[in-house]
């Protein structure tokens, strides 16, 4: 116990300090304020000080990132908004926190319920950002945004989310989340295949039928 | 071998307890259903004769459909192997069990958890009181036909949010003071609170034994609720002569939330996201407990990719809860957060990880019953093979050079807060409080999960039991883990991630399952009883910061005041596993 043990400690964060101004001198003005600089502060080579000045600077945010859901739309030819929401209810069965509620719509004329959601509520005070809404919905319609500043003044008017305020469109989530995008795009397209495949071989099988049919009728005859 | 092991013990069993001990032999059902008369013998034979020294977990049921309480147990030998697991039936409407707290301590705030949520009455326990909710709480929560405030429907989904399409806000029904259920002809006004804290207090003041030589009068100190060291909202109760500890008693549920009850509302999948919110700072173990023990019952093995990913996953954790743990606990001895910010350095490059893989840096929800959720992306593999073959090595060498042989750790932790191995066992210590204790017990050793029995790392372990041998444990099991990353980044195959298709309900076979791991913290477990519907009938958390603190009186006794902020920063509690 002679105080070497402390003096060594003291070493390593004097070394540290060294290091944050040694780093500084290298990189030179690109270590803040830049996006390379804010990159490099957050891989695992990093040296010396890499807190980032949040606000002035801030995260990005990797595309698997969830903070509270929003609804995806598809904008249509003519700008028209064509929501993919079924109201199948699987987000709000699934919800850990029960924070979804949606009525259904109806056919105005049959009064019968139709695959299409009236009203879509998110109460995102009680969402606990898990993800499994997004996880689990078959259509793609809901996801989870990257948008984690959501500050408001009242919370009974500002958090109780409604469908107006969820709905995104689809270029957004592309843009958010690229990779996922395009896996969900490829999958859809294939499935059209697919299912357009399915019936062109129905087709051809149906004609087919047809070719072989009237002999048969022949032979009865 | 082993199941004749396994045949003789039931032989010596049934046959020295003729008609008291059964085999338990409902569907889905393991081990023994003791009478509540032998309980006590035959707790002693398992610990003299067989060697079932550690009591790990003890709980209640409550079978209402049978008008049934029963307590759960489950017992190991600190040589490793699977538990054996021992029932005792009580009629509900009297419910009353022997308690074990003479044979095992660890059995003390378990035993008074069972009291408190499901008041079963423990006879012979030393202090039997309530101990996450406050004295003067009308009813025992976990009963099932207890229900609380703005109670809606007894299991998730509520048919109110679909189809019917409508919710409520909880405060909006509450005009003040109606979010309380008082029992019939009780009146607050006229309620004193006559016991809870006297209680704490006299029953501290037992111990007061004047010394001959000075005419001193003892103190009762409350460290806590509020108060740094505490870690959160956690209070101890200490008795002082002077500086010296006389005794602690601690209080906790200051954070409690009923997570078991919640967890028996949802369904089984989505009790993952709420597993996160218990150990916040290692939640990929807490997942992995889970899924273990609600893959027992659905009989399900994640692909071999996904093992590997969990493994890396749990591993990780342990890493940054142990970097963390050690900032931390340098900072309860007072070197303020220069460590604790070096540690949270690294902690936030795995965290990155975390975000990347799961969504969320804290609240990861990432694995599922049969798989994880994600696949990793290549970049973040990437990044995990930087920070486990270059970086963490490198920085847990310069915590190393930092600290270990700091004149200050080594002073204040030397010989501080002993808990020797005999009395760790007994407290039912698990992790890290253990394992520096000189008993190298590790469930990932001594009863292998997922695929740990394929890696070669060391149980580390140190011998002296102190405040500093706690601290240096946690270097070496970062070692170990990293260890442990290394082989699991060499040996990763590529392949699917889920069995079978992904899906959010699940019809879980009738039946009970323990899943456990070893934690950061230490052994956690989940004992989940399934009664073949969309919700677990009974879902219980053995928390490894909570059952630590067992022992937290026997190694504060005799230390100075300052001490025991270090000893209880050396156990490294969460308070949000603590209190539920």
């Amino acid at each position: 116990m002679d105080g070497t043990g402390i003096l060594k400690g003291l070493a390593v964060t004097f070394k540290r300090m060294l290091d944050t101004y040694i780093d500084d001198f290298k990189r030179g003005k690109k270590r803040y304020y830049t996006e390379e600089g804010i990159r490099y502060r957050q891989s695992a080579e990093v040296k010396g000080i890499f807190t980032v000045q949040y606000p002035d600077e801030k995260l990005p945010v990797p595309e698997e990132f969830r903070f509270v859901p929003f609804l995806v739309y598809d904008e249509g030819p003519n700008g028209e908004r064509k929501d993919r929401c079924t109201a199948c209810g699987i987000c709000s069965k699934v919800c850990p926190a029960q924070c979804i509620w949606i009525k259904r719509a109806t056919n105005p004329k049959t009064g019968r319920p139709i695959p299409h959601s009236e009203e879509f509520y998110i109460d995102i005070d009680m969402c606990m950002n898990c993800g499994l809404c997004a996880e689990y919905c078959p259509f793609d319609s809901i996801k989870m945004d990257h948008d984690y500043e959501l500050a408001t003044y009242d919370r009974h008017r500002d958090n109780i989310l409604n469908k107006e305020r969820l709905l995104k469109p689809a270029s957004y989530y592309a843009q958010i989340r690229p990779l996922n995008y395009a896996r969900e795009e490829e999958a859809k397209r294939q499935a059209e295949e697919a299912k357009r495949k399915a019936a062109e071989a129905r087709a051809k099988r149906m004609a087919a039928r047809k070719k072989a049919a009237p002999p048969k009728k022949e032979d009865k005859s | 071998m082993s199941e004749q092991v396994v045949a003789t013990e039931q032989d010596l069993l049934l046959s020295r307890f003729p008609e008291v001990v059964k085999p338990d032999e409902r569907k889905g059902y393991d081990g023994y259903i003791v009478d509540a008369k032998a309980l006590l013998d035959f707790a002693k034979t398992l610990r003299d004769d067989l060697g079932y020294d550690y009591l790990s977990s003890v709980t209640g049921v409550d079978y209402l459909p049978e008008g049934k309480m029963e307590v759960v147990y489950h017992a190991y030998k600190t040589t490793g192997g699977a538990p054996l697991v021992f029932k005792v039936q009580v009629p509900r409407e009297n419910p009353v069990v022997p308690s074990l707290v003479s044979i095992y301590p660890g059995a003390d705030f378990q035993e008074r958890e069972a009291w408190d949520l499901l008041g079963i009455k423990f006879e012979g326990h030393p202090n039997l009181k309530r101990i996450l909710m406050w004295e003067g709480f009308h009813g025992h929560p976990l009963r099932k036909d207890w229900h609380e405030p703005y109670y809606e429907e007894e299991h998730k989904p509520y048919k109110s949010r679909w189809p019917e399409g409508k919710a409520f806000r909880a405060e909006d029904r509450n005009p003040f003071g109606k979010n309380v259920d008082y029992p019939a002809g009780f009146d607050p006004a006229k309620w004193t609170p006559d016991i809870s804290d006297a209680l704490i207090y006299e029953g501290l003041g037992r111990i007061d034994k004047p010394r001959d030589d000075l005419p001193t009068e003892q103190i009762i100190v409350n460290l806590g609720p509020q108060h740094p060291s505490t870690h959160g909202v956690f209070r101890m109760v200490v008795t002082l002569d002077g500086e010296t500890i006389v005794d602690l008693e601690p209080v906790m549920g200051y954070l409690h939330r009923n997570h078991e009850k919640i967890g028996e509302r949802n369904t089984w999948l989505m009790n993952m996201p709420f597993t996160d919110r218990l150990d916040y700072l290692s939640p990929m173990s807490n997942n992995f407990g889970y899924a273990l023990a609600v893959e027992k019952l659905l009989g399900v093995k994640p692909p071999e990719r996904a093992e590997y990913i969990r493994v890396i996953m749990a591993e990780l954790t342990r890493i940054q809860n142990h970097i963390f743990a050690i900032g931390m606990f340098l900072n309860d001895m007072g070197a303020f957060f220069t460590p604790s910010l070096y540690a949270i350095e690294e902690r936030e490059l795995i965290l990155d990880v975390f975000e990347a893989v799961a969504g969320s840096r804290m609240m990861v929800n990432y694995f599922r019953f049969g798989g994880v959720a994600r696949d990793i992306p290549e970049d973040v593999m990437k990044k995990i093979h930087d920070l486990a073959f270059e970086r963490l090595p490198r920085r847990i060498d310069e915590l190393d050079r930092y600290l270990t042989n700091s004149e200050i750790v080594r002073a204040r932790g030397e010989g501080v807060g002993v808990l020797p191995a005999e009395k760790a066992i007994a407290f039912s210590a698990a992790g890290p409080v253990l394992r520096a204790s000189g008993v190298p017990y590790d469930v990932r050793r001594a009863e292998p999960y997922g695929i740990y029995d394929r890696f070669d790392f060391d149980v580390a372990v140190r011998y002296h039991g102190d405040v500093y041998d706690r601290y240096l444990i946690r270097m070496d099991e970062v070692r170990q883990s990293i260890r442990i990353i290394q082989q699991a980044l060499k040996q990763i195959p590529e392949g699917p991630i889920m069995t079978g298709k992904p899906q959010y309900q699940h019809r879980v076979p009738p039946g009970e399952s323990y899943g456990r791991v070893e934690g950061p913290k230490g052994e956690l477990g989940f004992y989940v009883v399934s009664n073949g519907k969309g919700n677990p009938w009974r879902y219980h958390v053995r928390a490894p910061s909570f059952i630590n603190l067992t022992a937290l009186a026997e190694m504060t006794r005799g230390h100075k005041v300052a001490d025991i902020v270090v000893i209880l920063g050396s156990i490294d509690i969460v308070l949000g596993e603590v209190d539920r």
